[in-house]
C-alpha cells in the first residue's frame, strides 16, 4: 500500500510540477515570442497636433514721406499698432493673422531715393538703403503731387519688399493722424494681401487638411494648377524635331539653363531642389494634323485639339528612374517643313502670341514661332539645300519657359486689385515678395500635410494592432512631431525661413514614416486562422495535464469526504 | 476653357491579373485587352502598373508563341511587342499588390513600379481572376480578402493618393469584394454577385482553352466604341453586359461616390484627356547667354546618376531574420511530457488517467 501512495503521490507532484511549468515558464515565452513589437509613440502630442492652430505674422513698415503727413500728426509717429484676425476653418483648425506694424517718417537718404524720376528707379535705391528680412514689408507713402507714379494708379509694388502708396492731400489737412491712418488702412489692407498672405491663399494650402467646397471655375482652375509642394521637382527641355531631314537645330540649352532658369531656381532653392535635364527627340509627332489657314497662309492649330496633343508625345519622354520627385515637362516643337510656319488659335480665331499652352501638373508646350529662329525663310525656296540650320533664340523660348514654370510651382498671384502696378519680376524671374507668399503657403502646406500624415498614421497603428512599429519609426514620428512643433511656433514669431525649414523636415521624417516598407508586415489574420493554427500544438499538450488535474483535485475532494465522517 | 467636371490633371491605372497557368489563359487576355483600351485612349505606360503572370505568350503550350489572343479566330493579338508588363510571374503577390496601393514600396524600387498618383489623380483598378465569397485568390498560394482591400483604399483616401478611383473586378461573386468599401469617392463594378459564377465567354479550338471571360469580352465591345474625344458617361457603362449574355448579373456601386454618375465621362478613368490652358504671359529677358568653359561641362557630361553606393551592395549583410524556435522544439516538448507522464504511471495504469 505505501508504495502505491508514494507512486500516486509522485504522479500528483509530477502532474502539478509540469502544470507550473507550463504555466509560469511556458505561457510568457510564448506570448513573449508571438507578441509584435511595438515602439513607443508619443501619442499625445501627436493628439494635440491634430488640433491645428495656426498663428501667421507679418511685419509692416509704413514709413511717411515729406509732404504726408502734417507736423502736429508727425509729432504722433513713430507708432506701433497690432492687428488681429482670427478664423476658425473647421472644428479642427483654426488660423489666426497678427499684423504689426510700425510707422514712422522717412530719413533723408529715403527721401533722396524717392525723388527719382521714375518708380523702378526709386525702388532700386531704397533697396539699396536697407534689405527687409524675410516675410516683412515696407510701404512708402508718397503725396499726391509726386510723379513717381502714373494717374490712375495709387500702389506700385515693387521687386523686393517695397510698396509705393499714394494717398489723396485731401485727407491730409486739419484731420488727426488716427483718421489719416483709419483713411488709409483698407489700402494697406489691400497691399497686403497681394504681397503677403492672404485668407484664400493660405485656405488653399491647407486642402489637404480640409475638404473646401469648390468655389468659381477660377479657384478650381489655380487650385489644380500648381504642383504640390514636394522636396524636389525635375525639370525637363524637351527640342522636338518630327523632321531632321529638313531642319537641322541647333540651340543652346545649357547656356540658356545657366542664365535664364537657374537664377529663379537658385532663388526658390529654400522652397525645394531642382534637377534639369534636357533631351532632342527626333520623329516625334504632335499627333493633331494642323489646318492650313489660307487668309493668313499659316497652319493652325485649335485650342480645342491641344489637349489631345500631349499624350502621344508623353509616351516617348523619359524620366529619372531613380527618383520620385514630380516632373515638369517643357517642350519645344519645330514644326517640319511641309506644316511650317504653325501658330496656335485661341477660340476666338486669334493668334496665341506667345504660341505655348501649358497643362496643369504636367509642363508646358511651345511651338516655335517664326521671327524666333534665325536663319530660315518664311517659304523655302525651289533650290534650298536641305537640312537647313536652325539658330533658337533661346531669350525668346526661355521666356515663355519661365512664365509657364511660375505658374506650374503657383508662384503667379492673381490680379491685383484696381489701382495697383505691379514691377515686372526681373531678371531672376521672382520677386522678393512673391517669394515671401511662396514660402507662407508652402510652410502652411507642408504642416497641414505633416499633421494629417501622422495623424494618420497614429490611427492606423491603434486599429490594427497586429503592424510591427519598429524603433526607426517611432524615432521618425518624434523628430516629425519636434519639427512640426518648431515649426509652428517659428511660424507664429514671423521668422519665415525657420519655418519652412522646419515644415520641410516635418513633411519628410513623417513621410519617410508613413511609407515605411516594414508598415505592411502583418496583416489581416481573421481569429479562425488563429484558432486553426494554435489548437493542434496545445490542445494535445493541455489535455493530459488538465484531466491530471482535474483527476488530482476530484481525489482531494473524496479524501476530504471521508475525513469528513470520520471527524463526525 | 478648363474641362473642370471632375476635377483631376492626370489617370493612372493597375491592371492585374492573379492566377498563372495555361488553362487560365483568359485571364491574361482579359488583362491585356483592357491595357490596349486604356493605352490606345491614351494612358501612357508610365502611369499604367501593369501585373501579370506572364506566362501565356511564352509557354510551351501556346500553340502560336510570343501571341495571346482575345478573340476567337485569333482575329487580335493582344500582347504584341510593346506590352510593358511591370510585375511578372512571382512578383505578382498580394503584398506587392497592397504595396503598390499604398505606396510602402523600398526605397530601391523604380519608378515604373510605382503608383506615384497624388491627390488630382484618377485611377483605375482592375482585378480578374478566381474569387470567392470575400476574397481574391492570387496565383494559386494566397489570397486577398475584401477587408484587406478597403483597409488599403482607406490608407489611400488618408494619404490622398486619389482623387476619384474607378474599381472593376472580373472573377466569380466579384460583388463580395467591393462590399467593405468605405472610403469616398469610390465606384466598384463586379462582374457577377455574391453567389453567382462569372462565366467564360469563347474557347478557341486551335489553342485549345477559352480566349476571354465575358464581363470583360463585352466590356471591351463597349470600350471600342470610345475614343478620347468621346462623352459617354458611367451610366452605358453599367449596363454592359446584361443578364442575357452575361448569364450573370453585374453589379456596380456608386453611394460612396460624390459626383452622380450620369456625369462622369468614360474617359475620366479609362483615357487620359489633358486640361490645357493658354499661356498668355511671357517674362522679357535681355541678358545675352553667359558662355560657359567647356572643360567644366565635359567632366560632367559622362557621369551616371548614383543609384546605389557600391560597397553597399558588395558589402551587405545578411538581414537579420526574427529567431523561431527550432522545427523540432513543439514535437520533442510533447514527447517529453508524454514521456514523464508514462515513466510516472507507467504504461499499464494509463487508464487512470483517461
Amino acid at each position: 500500500m505505501a508504495t502505491t501512495e508514494v507512486e500516486r503521490r509522485r504522479g500528483q507532484l509530477a502532474a502539478l510540477s509540469i502544470a507550473a511549468v507550463v504555466i509560469i515558464v511556458g505561457v510568457p515565452l510564448w506570448w513573449r515570442t508571438t507578441e509584435t513589437y511595438r515602439a513607443w509613440l508619443p501619442v499625445s502630442q501627436i493628439k494635440e497636433l491634430a488640433k491645428l492652430q495656426l498663428h501667421l505674422s507679418a511685419d509692416v513698415e509704413v514709413v511717411f514721406a515729406r509732404g504726408t503727413v502734417t507736423p502736429e500728426q508727425q509729432k504722433k509717429v513713430p507708432l506701433t499698432q497690432t492687428q488681429n484676425m482670427e478664423h476658425r476653418v473647421d472644428e479642427d483648425t483654426a488660423l489666426s493673422y497678427r499684423y504689426e506694424t510700425r510707422y514712422r517718417t522717412a530719413t533723408i537718404m529715403e527721401e533722396d531715393a524717392l525723388n527719382q524720376p521714375t518708380a523702378a528707379e526709386a525702388d532700386l535705391s531704397l533697396h539699396t538703403l536697407s534689405e527687409s528680412p524675410s516675410g516683412s514689408l515696407v510701404v512708402y507713402v508718397i503725396p499726391e503731387s509726386s510723379s513717381l507714379l502714373p494717374q490712375n494708379v495709387d500702389v506700385y509694388i515693387g521687386q523686393r519688399r517695397t510698396a509705393l502708396l499714394r494717398i489723396g492731400s485731401q485727407m491730409r489737412v486739419g484731420k488727426t493722424l488716427e483718421q489719416l491712418l483709419a483713411h488709409m488702412e483698407p489700402r494697406i489692407k489691400q497691399v497686403l494681401h497681394v504681397m503677403s498672405f492672404s485668407h484664400t491663399d493660405i485656405t488653399a494650402a491647407l486642402s489637404n487638411r480640409v475638404r473646401i467646397s469648390p468655389g468659381n471655375k477660377e479657384s478650381i482652375a489655380d487650385s489644380m494648377r500648381a504642383f504640390k509642394s514636394s522636396p524636389g521637382y525635375e525639370i525637363t527641355f524637351s527640342l522636338l524635331n518630327p523632321d531632321p531631314k529638313s531642319h537641322r537645330l541647333h540651340w543652346d540649352i545649357e547656356g540658356a539653363v545657366e542664365t535664364y532658369i537657374q537664377p529663379l531656381l537658385t532663388k526658390l532653392s529654400p522652397v525645394a531642389n531642382f534637377s534639369i535635364d534636357s533631351q532632342t527627340l527626333y520623329y516625334a509627332m504632335l499627333g493633331v494634323n494642323p489646318r492650313f489657314d489660307s487668309s493668313r497662309s499659316t497652319y493652325t492649330l485649335n485650342a480645342d485639339s491641344l489637349a489631345h496633343v500631349i499624350n502621344p508625345v508623353e509616351a516617348r519622354l523619359g524620366s529619372n528612374a531613380a527618383s520620385s520627385n514630380p516632373v515638369l515637362n517643357f517642350l519645344l516643337y519645330i514644326p517640319d517643313a511641309h506644316h511650317s510656319p504653325l501658330y496656335i488659335h485661341d477660340h476666338k480665331k486669334q493668334q496665341v502670341p506667345t504660341n505655348a499652352f501649358h497643362s496643369p501638373r504636367w509642363g508646358g508646350i511651345m511651338i516655335i514661332r517664326q521671327c524666333w529662329v534665325y536663319n530660315v525663310n518664311e517659304f523655302y525656296e525651289v533650290d534650298t539645300v536641305f537640312p537647313v540650320d536652325i539658330n533658337i533664340d533661346m531669350a525668346k523660348v526661355m521666356g515663355v519657359f519661365l512664365a509657364q514654370l511660375r505658374l506650374l510651382l503657383g508662384v503667379q498671384s492673381s490680379t491685383p486689385p484696381p489701382g495697383f502696378l505691379v514691377a515686372p519680376c526681373g531678371n531672376a524671374g521672382l520677386a522678393d515678395w512673391e517669394l515671401d507668399r511662396l514660402m507662407w503657403s508652402r510652410s502652411v502646406e507642408n504642416i497641414a500635410t505633416a499633421t494629417t500624415t501622422i495623424t494618420s498614421l497614429a490611427q492606423l497603428l491603434d486599429q490594427i494592432g497586429n503592424i510591427v512599429i519598429n524603433d526607426n519609426i517611432a524615432q521618425q514620428v518624434s523628430s516629425a512631431v519636434t519639427s512640426l512643433q518648431l515649426a509652428v511656433s517659428e511660424l507664429e514669431a514671423g521668422n519665415l525661413g525657420f519655418a519652412l525649414q522646419y515644415s520641410k523636415e516635418a513633411i519628410l521624417s513623417s513621410e519617410r514614416a508613413f511609407f515605411d516598407p516594414s508598415l505592411l508586415h502583418l496583416l489581416y489574420f481573421p481569429d479562425d486562422q488563429k484558432f486553426a493554427i494554435y489548437i493542434p500544438l496545445f490542445l494535445p499538450m493541455c489535455v493530459p495535464i488538465l484531466l491530471s488535474l482535474l483527476k488530482i483535485v476530484s481525489e482531494a475532494r473524496q479524501k476530504h469526504r471521508e475525513k469528513k465522517p470520520k471527524k463526525d | 476653357y478648363i474641362n473642370i467636371y471632375s476635377g483631376h490633371t492626370n489617370n493612372w491605372a493597375v491592371l492585374v491579373c492573379t492566377s498563372r497557368f495555361w488553362f487560365n489563359y483568359r485571364h491574361v487576355a482579359n488583362t491585356l485587352s483592357v491595357y490596349r483600351s486604356v493605352k490606345r485612349l491614351g494612358i501612357p505606360d508610365s502611369h499604367i502598373v501593369l501585373m501579370l503572370a506572364d506566362d501565356m505568350a511564352c509557354n510551351h503550350r501556346n500553340p502560336k508563341p510570343a501571341t495571346v489572343f482575345s478573340h476567337k479566330n485569333m482575329e487580335l493579338n493582344v500582347y504584341g511587342d510593346d506590352v510593358e508588363v511591370d510585375y511578372r510571374g512571382y512578383e505578382v503577390t498580394v503584398e506587392n499588390f497592397l504595396r503598390i496601393l499604398t505606396g510602402r514600396l523600398p526605397p530601391s524600387t523604380p519608378r515604373s513600379k510605382r503608383l506615384l498618383s497624388d491627390d488630382r489623380s484618377n485611377i483605375l483598378i482592375y482585378l480578374t481572376g478566381h474569387g470567392g465569397n470575400g476574397f481574391l485568390k492570387f496565383q494559386d498560394s494566397e489570397e486577398i480578402s475584401n477587408v484587406e482591400l478597403a483597409d488599403a483604399f482607406e490608407q489611400m483616401w488618408q494619404k490622398r493618393r486619389y482623387n476619384e478611383l474607378l474599381f472593376i473586378i472580373d472573377t466569380c461573386q466579384g460583388a463580395s469584394m467591393y462590399e467593405r468599401f468605405y472610403s469616398p469617392n469610390l465606384m466598384a463594378l463586379a462582374s457577377s454577385q455574391v453567389g453567382e459564377d462569372s462565366l467564360s465567354h469563347q474557347p478557341d479550338l486551335a489553342i485549345g482553352v477559352h480566349l476571354m471571360d465575358r464581363y470583360t469580352f463585352y466590356l471591351l465591345e463597349f470600350l471600342e466604341d470610345i475614343h478620347p474625344a468621346s462623352k459617354t458617361n458611367m451610366n452605358d457603362l453599367f449596363k454592359v453586359c446584361p443578364k442575357s449574355q452575361c448569364v450573370s448579373t453585374p453589379g456596380h456601386r456608386t453611394d460612396l461616390f460624390l459626383r452622380d454618375p450620369g456625369s462622369v465621362l468614360i474617359t475620366d478613368f479609362f483615357g487620359s484627356v489633358r486640361k490645357v490652358e493658354l499661356t498668355m504671359e511671357t517674362i522679357n529677358l535681355t541678358d545675352p547667354i553667359e558662355q560657359l568653359e567647356s572643360g567644366e561641362l565635359q567632366k560632367e557630361m559622362h557621369t551616371y546618376a548614383d543609384q546605389l553606393p557600391v560597397s553597399e551592395i558588395i558589402h551587405q549583410k545578411p538581414k537579420q531574420k526574427d529567431w523561431h524556435p527550432p522545427d523540432g522544439f513543439i514535437l520533442g516538448l510533447w514527447t517529453l511530457i508524454l514521456l514523464v507522464f508514462f515513466q510516472t504511471y507507467g504504461v499499464k495504469h494509463l487508464k487512470h488517467i483517461f
